[in-house]
């Protein structure tokens, strides 16, 4: 197995690391990678922190592992290798009559991803998290071969979904998806005029898929104002859209005032008039509006950019509130917020869901942002929230672990599973995450 | 009735690329190679993909046995019967230097292995009338080079080949299309030194699809190789041969 020795980074390019990536192309080479050095997994890094990176060390590259196993047409079960990209599901089952349960806000995301961070989808309070929808799971545990599932290696199993790549390689995994009539959405847009007002409207929503968008530079009165879109998949069928176009370079600093914005100008707040409207959108561009352009993270420019995202309780609105309120005047953000409803679903120790809201935004790194997101994740911590550790790139460990109970249990079955703690990663580590206490 | 395409050395990215676009139009496949366990995994792929069928098939280019039970496979079919042929191998230069005896095996898989099967299998496509070849070559068959002159020396052999049999085969309406990648982000090119201008496996899929549509006989792929490959074969010898590039 030859071992590329590169410079690698996440998706928010902030932190990086240096170090060997395997690529295998089929289960033997694979195989032969792990039997050299048993390393972790990762996918398209479409985490925007360390989860997918082992500075000095080795990591196997998991993307050229795709292959569809197994497709039940009748109930909707599908069994793929790790490496295939949530997005390229939906595109070959969407026609079909399938599409998965819960799809994260970038079809990029691999399924073994998808996995290892138990992501959501704008349908969390009815279908719950990724792994709510996980049939099985393969693992390799170095040479040795173990499948869990909510009935067998239950706890293994809990340990998987969250579990950051902890358990072991995850080589495939078996899903249930969700019947999907066509290949459109009917999307409803509403315009919010402030915070109260916006969730007044994400609590009354019923719709399926309900995301929020957010304008994090209005301040006072209109702070807190954006789009509601809500979803509900449509009969409608037409072709799959085109691929995505690239960025070819990364922007200059002086560009990147507000490039999310820019892109995304459907979220433009003026863009839906008053009454709101409705209209049928692609599969793939309402749930992945973000992968129309290839590589827009480096829009950011060279220094990257951190995202923040946090989820507090339900009766925590106020300090949502709060932070919101310190995000608008700090005027550091970037001018796009995503904020959700989630339920409590999770399927795992270390899954990021509970019942509550949920907001994101990009921060591009500069002076002073560093401090601001600390002391919002100060905010979150004393609400009684969590942060996500597929975004967190600037927590201490003390504080993740106050806002994951679990962790203890899930650090000690990690060890069961990998002994030598081979594949802890720069986030595992950074946050001491495999030590009990 | 859809037409059947043989995949000689289906395990690589390239091929796996190439056969999933097959796959979506309802092709047909024989997937043919020496890891049988992974043939098994993508002829699952390929049938869930939309393939009518996707059969794993042994096959090794030194071992010239191997071939007829192939192309008895496909002869079974009914039908236009089509081959694509990604079978290949390079190893380092400085093994070859070690090891002269390695030249048999990277001519097997590039050369003669491959012109091998594709010889037996013309008069099958003579037979029907139609059809395709792909045959994946290389940029680096354009010009001897220091870095890997005997795998570019196997891909020249091959690439006279196909002309050659394009020639013999264009009077019967099977239509040869030659491929001549630069760099592709495969296994063979994965952790390399010197890499540019890397291609997706998918981009080249997609190219050789739309190059067949059009009849072409030679691509090089991505386009810009022709005219790299054109400046290097315009360099004079006298001065290439102080050249490392
Ligand atoms: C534009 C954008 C929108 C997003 N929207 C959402 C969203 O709405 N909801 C949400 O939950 N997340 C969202 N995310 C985050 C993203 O879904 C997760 O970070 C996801 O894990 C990325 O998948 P990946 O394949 O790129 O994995 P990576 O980022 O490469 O890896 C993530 C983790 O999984 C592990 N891992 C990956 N593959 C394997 C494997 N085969 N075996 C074992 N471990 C493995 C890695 O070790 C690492 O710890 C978004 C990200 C982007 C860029
Ligand atoms: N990557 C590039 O930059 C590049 C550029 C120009 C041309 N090419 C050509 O493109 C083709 C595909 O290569 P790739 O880049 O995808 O690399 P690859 O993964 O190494 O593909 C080579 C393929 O040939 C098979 N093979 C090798 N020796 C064989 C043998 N003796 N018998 C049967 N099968 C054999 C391999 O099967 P196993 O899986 O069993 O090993 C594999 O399927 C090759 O012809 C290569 O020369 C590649």
């Amino acid at each position: 197995m030859r071992w590329k020795e590169t410079d690698y980074a996440g998706w928010g390019r902030v932190l990086r690391a240096h170090g060997q990536i395997a690529r295998p192309e089929k289960l033997a080479a694979l195989k032969a990678a792990l039997a050299e050095t048993p390393a972790p997994a990762i996918g398209n890094r479409r985490s925007y922190n360390d989860a997918p990176l082992n500075s000095g060390g080795r990591v196997i590259d998991m993307t050229r592992l795709d292959r569809i196993l197994s497709f039940e047409p009748e109930t909707g079960l599908l069994e793929a290798e790790a490496g295939i990209e949530i997005g390229e599901i939906a595109r070959l089952f969407a026609p079909q009559g399938w599409l998965p349960t819960v799809m994260p806000g970038t079809g990029r995301a691999t399924l073994g991803g998808c996995i290892a961070q138990d992501v959501h989808g704008k349908s969390h309070q009815q279908d719950g998290s990724f792994g709510q929808h996980v049939e099985s799971v393969t693992l390799l545990q170095g040479e040795r071969r173990v499948s869990a599932s909510p009935t067998r290696n239950k706890a293994l199993f809990r340990a998987t979904m969250g579990g950051l790549g902890q358990t072991g390689v995850i080589l495939s995994a078996k899903i249930r998806m969700t019947p999907c009539p066509g290949t459109m959405v009917r999307v409803t847009e509403s315009r919010a005029e402030n915070w109260d007002e916006f969730i007044a409207l994400l609590d009354r929503s019923t719709a399926p898929y309900v995301v929020g968008w957010i304008d994090a530079t209005a301040r006072g009165a209109a702070m807190g104002r954006g789009i509601l879109e809500e979803g509900e998949l449509s009969a409608t069928l037409e072709p799959w859209p085109k691929k995505a176009r690239r960025v070819p370079l990364d922007a200059p600093s002086s560009a990147l005032a507000s490039p999310v914005v820019k892109l995304f100008n459907a979220a433009y707040y003026r863009r839906v008039p008053e009454e709101g409207r409705i209209r049928e959108r692609p599969i793939a561009d309402f749930f992945f509006p973000l992968d129309k352009i290839h590589d827009w993270n480096r829009l950011y420019g060279k220094r990257g950019f951190y995202q923040f995202q946090c989820v507090v309780p339900p009766g925590k609105v106020e300090a949502l509130r709060a932070i919101m309120a310190r995000i608008a005047e700090s005027a550091m953000a970037s001018p796009l917020a995503v904020l959700k409803r989630m339920g409590p679903g999770r399927a795992g120790m270390m899954s990021f869901p509970m019942g509550g809201y949920t907001l994101a935004l990009d921060f591009p790194a500069r002076k002073g942002v560093e401090a601001l997101i600390r002391s919002l994740q100060q905010m979150v911590l004393e609400a009684g929230g969590r942060l996500y550790l597929a975004k967190d790139a600037l927590a201490e460990g003390e504080t993740i672990r106050a806002m994951y109970p679990e962790h203890g249990e899930w650090a000690a079955i990690c060890d069961r599973a990998d002994p030598a703690r081979a594949l802890e990663t720069d986030l595992t580590r950074r946050l001491g995450l495999r030590s009990m206490t | 009735m859809s037409e059947t395409w043989i995949i000689l050395g289906a395990t690589s990215s390239m091929a796996r690329a190439f056969a999933r676009l097959k796959a979506e139009q309802g092709a047909r496949l024989l997937l043919a190679g020496r890891d049988m366990a992974e043939l098994r995994r993508l002829a699952a792929d390929m049938r869930l993909r939309g393939a009518e069928e996707a059969e794993a098939l042994a096959l090794e280019a030194r071992n010239p046995a191997t071939f007829a039970p192939v192309i008895e496979r496909a002869e079974a079919a009914g039908g236009m019967i089509s081959a694509a042929i990604f079978i290949g191998s390079m190893p380092e230069q400085a093994a070859i230097d070690a090891d002269p005896s390695l030249i048999e095996g990277v001519v097997a898989d590039s050369f003669t292995g491959p012109a091998r099967f594709l010889q037996m299998l013309a008069p099958v496509m003579e037979a029907r009338g139609g059809g395709t070849v792909v045959g994946v070559g290389s940029v680096a068959g354009d010009r001897g080079r220091l870095g890997n002159y005997v795998y570019g020396a196997a891909k020249a052999g091959f690439a006279t080949y196909l002309s050659g049999l394009r020639n013999r085969l264009g009077r019967e309406g099977v239509h040869v299309l030659t491929v001549k990648p630069g760099f592709v982000d495969t296994a063979m090119t994965w952790g390399l030194e010197g890499m540019f201008l890397v291609a997706s496996p998918e981009a080249v899929a997609a190219s050789i699809e739309r190059a067949m549509a059009k009849r072409k006989n030679t691509l090089y792929t991505p386009f810009f190789w022709r005219w790299i490959m054109l400046i290097i074969r315009l360099i004079p010898e006298p001065l290439f041969k102080k050249l490392s590039i």
